[in-house]
């Protein structure tokens, strides 16, 4: 099976840093795809390169079998990709509602339309999507009003209007509360099978419950990569995340607590 | 547009219901405004109804700009390029060819329209301060070619001896009839901004002046639309210049220098950049305090109007505008809050 995304020998240089240093990293479709890794490890940076935010110094992207790592992010998002950022990226005098229709509108309405028109399939399309992330009823309350947790959501809703193909979330869960947290597990369970989704995070919770194919990222190269099973036992992620072999419980096993004691 | 009509017929019709008295209430101020400004020759002498029209054909000059500065997020200074272009070609067109009267307006939305995209398709490629310092170069660059094209723009005397508009073949020869010509040609123009803002092209303008890189990672490529926002705003600029020349019946090189262009930011500023309506208020008070009040005080009009600048920007971030603009989200809010 094609991959829906593949990067091939991917890097990114920062002066004489290599943030992203030869990665590759194949998306099968419709798959729940995880890229953790400690603070400084790539990962964002990695993801700027598939979503062409960033050129890559070297490498390519495939996005379903065709290259397209010259092309500009806007072309890349015509093409289906949709992405969130790390920190909410919204209009901000701007209604939910509206944020939300300026994405769908370019993605089915009449974006270059000059004269008011009333935008009827747009619109439904944007209540649905509103109810869907659970902000129905701040559809009128401007983006820079509403809370952290609620940009979050209004962040998916406007990545969910673009009808992509794939989507990539760049540490979608950042600052929520737990609540919070587990409602957006939910949503991104909800969404269709088909649909692809790369996400990087660092609650290893949601990224254990959410995803069924983990790459480890480390100091800009693939550490490890595979199902969520074999990462989680893997000795080398533990001391990559945890610096040591020794506080690996105190992290990872629910049942170490009174470890944490003893030391 | 989508076959399934039960699903469609829900959600719009909840939107739609409250639209209609709401869009009549807002178009109530506008519309007595458009009436009170139409009734105003009736009972104002003719030097104030001079002074009126005049105003008109700044408001028109600065809601223009507004469609760069407050909705794209262009701080232009320049855009009396434009309005000079604009001018310039209707006086010239109303001399050689003819006064009659929707074409050297047309003359003036064509020729703002071309100077535009001459020049903004370079000048669109930046932002921020170096789009501030294109802007003005083009500006300066335009009235060294007004000043020194002897043969067309009569150089530094100007373009003078501008027959009046003619209305099928009867000249619009008193003040309230040309007053009447310059609100017909400045509410047109007006109405153009407020369709293109209020737009689904207008709403993608917005989003490029709020957040330029989300636009462009939700797929949009915002150079052509600042561009044909640029556009745009130089053909009603050009429009405001031609209803300039019918009503000043004079064209200089200083109507398209510096100073203006900065007096119409200036309007813009203090009227509230983004609404449109708000600038056309800054424009009247920049009128009036440079033209009625400047004389009394000893030409010190600039003065007063740095000061008026100044109060305006510490007490009303926002402009005049600002003032009921900031009271309308919260109640809207406050609205929706028991849900």
């Amino acid at each position: 099976m094609t991959p829906m995304l593949d990067g091939t020998g991917l890097r990114r240089e920062f002066g004489a840093l290599a943030a992203v240093d030869g990665v590759d990293l194949a998306v099968e479709p419709g798959a729940r795809h995880a890229v953790i890794g400690p603070n400084g490890a790539g990962k964002s940076t990695l993801l700027r390169l598939l979503s062409g935010t960033m050129r890559p110094t070297a490498g390519r992207v495939r996005l379903d079998g065709r290259d397209i790592t010259r092309l500009a992010e806007a072309s890349r998002a015509r093409l289906g990709m949709a992405q969130t950022f790390q920190h909410s990226s919204l209009f901000g005098s701007m209604t939910a509602r509206e944020n939300v229709t300026l994405a769908a509108q370019r993605h089915g309405g009449h974006p270059a339309w000059p004269l008011p028109r009333s935008q009827r399939g747009v619109a439904v399309a944007v209540g649905e999507l509103l109810e869907q992330v659970g902000l129905a009823t701040r559809a009128g309350i401007a983006a820079g009003e509403l809370s952290h947790g609620q940009r979050r959501q209004l962040e998916l809703a406007v990545a969910l209007a673009c009808r992509p193909r794939i989507l990539l979330l760049d540490e979608p869960a950042a600052g929520m509360s737990a609540a919070e947290s587990a409602r957006f597990a939910g949503l991104i369970e909800a969404l269709p099978a088909r649909l692809t989704v790369i996400f990087v995070e660092h609650d290893l919770d949601l990224v254990f419950r959410l995803a069924g194919h983990v790459t480890v990222l480390h100091l800009g190269r693939v550490l490890l990569s595979g199902p969520p099973d074999r990462i989680r036992g893997d000795p080398a992620v533990q001391e990559a995340y945890l610096g040591t072999r020794d506080r690996e419980q105190l992290f990872i096993e629910p049942g170490g607590a009174d470890v944490a004691a003893g030391t | 547009m989508t076959p399934r009509t039960t699903a469609d017929a829900a959600p719009p019709s909840a939107t739609a219901a409250p639209e209609p008295p709401r869009r009549l209430l807002r178009a109530a101020p506008m519309a007595a405004t458009v009436v009170l400004l139409a009734a105003a020759p009736l009972f104002l002498a003719p030097y104030a109804t001079t002074t009126l029209s005049r105003i008109l054909v700044f408001a028109l000059l600065a809601a223009s700009l507004d469609l760069l500065v407050g909705i794209t997020g262009l701080p232009s200074l320049g855009h009396a390029a434009y309005f000079g272009v604009g001018a310039y070609a209707a006086g010239w067109i109303t001399i050689h060819l003819t006064p009659a009267v929707p074409v050297p307006l047309l003359a003036g939305a064509a020729f703002g329209g071309v100077a535009a995209a001459a020049t903004g398709w370079f000048a669109v490629r930046s932002a921020g301060v170096f789009f501030l310092m294109l802007t003005l170069a083009i500006g300066e660059i335009v009235r060294q070619v007004a000043q020194s094209w002897d043969s067309v723009t009569g150089g530094s005397n100007g373009l003078y001896g501008i027959d009046l508009p003619s209305v099928a073949g009867a000249p619009l020869g008193n003040v309230g009839l040309l007053h009447w010509y310059v609100l017909a040609g400045a509410v047109l123009g007006y109405a153009v901004l407020r369709a293109v803002a209020a737009s689904p092209f207008g709403a993608v303008l917005r989003g490029i002046r709020d957040n330029e890189p989300r636009m462009r990672a939700l797929g949009y490529r915002p150079y052509g639309y600042k561009l044909a926002a640029f556009v745009i705003a130089g053909s009603v600029a050009g429009v405001a210049g031609a209803l300039l020349a019918a009503q000043q019946r004079l064209v200089t090189p200083s109507d398209l220098g510096f100073t203006t262009a900065a007096l119409a930011l200036l309007a813009v500023v203090i009227g509230g950049a983004g609404t449109l309506w708000g600038p056309c208020l800054g424009a009247a008070v920049v009128v009036l305090v440079r033209d009625a009040l400047g004389p009394t005080l000893d030409g010190h009009g600039p003065l007063l109007l740095g000061v008026v600048f100044i109060a305006v920007v510490y007490l009303l971030p926002r402009g005049a505008a600002g003032v009921r603009l900031r009271r309308g989200p919260g109640r809207e809010q406050s609205e929706q809050e028991p849900t």
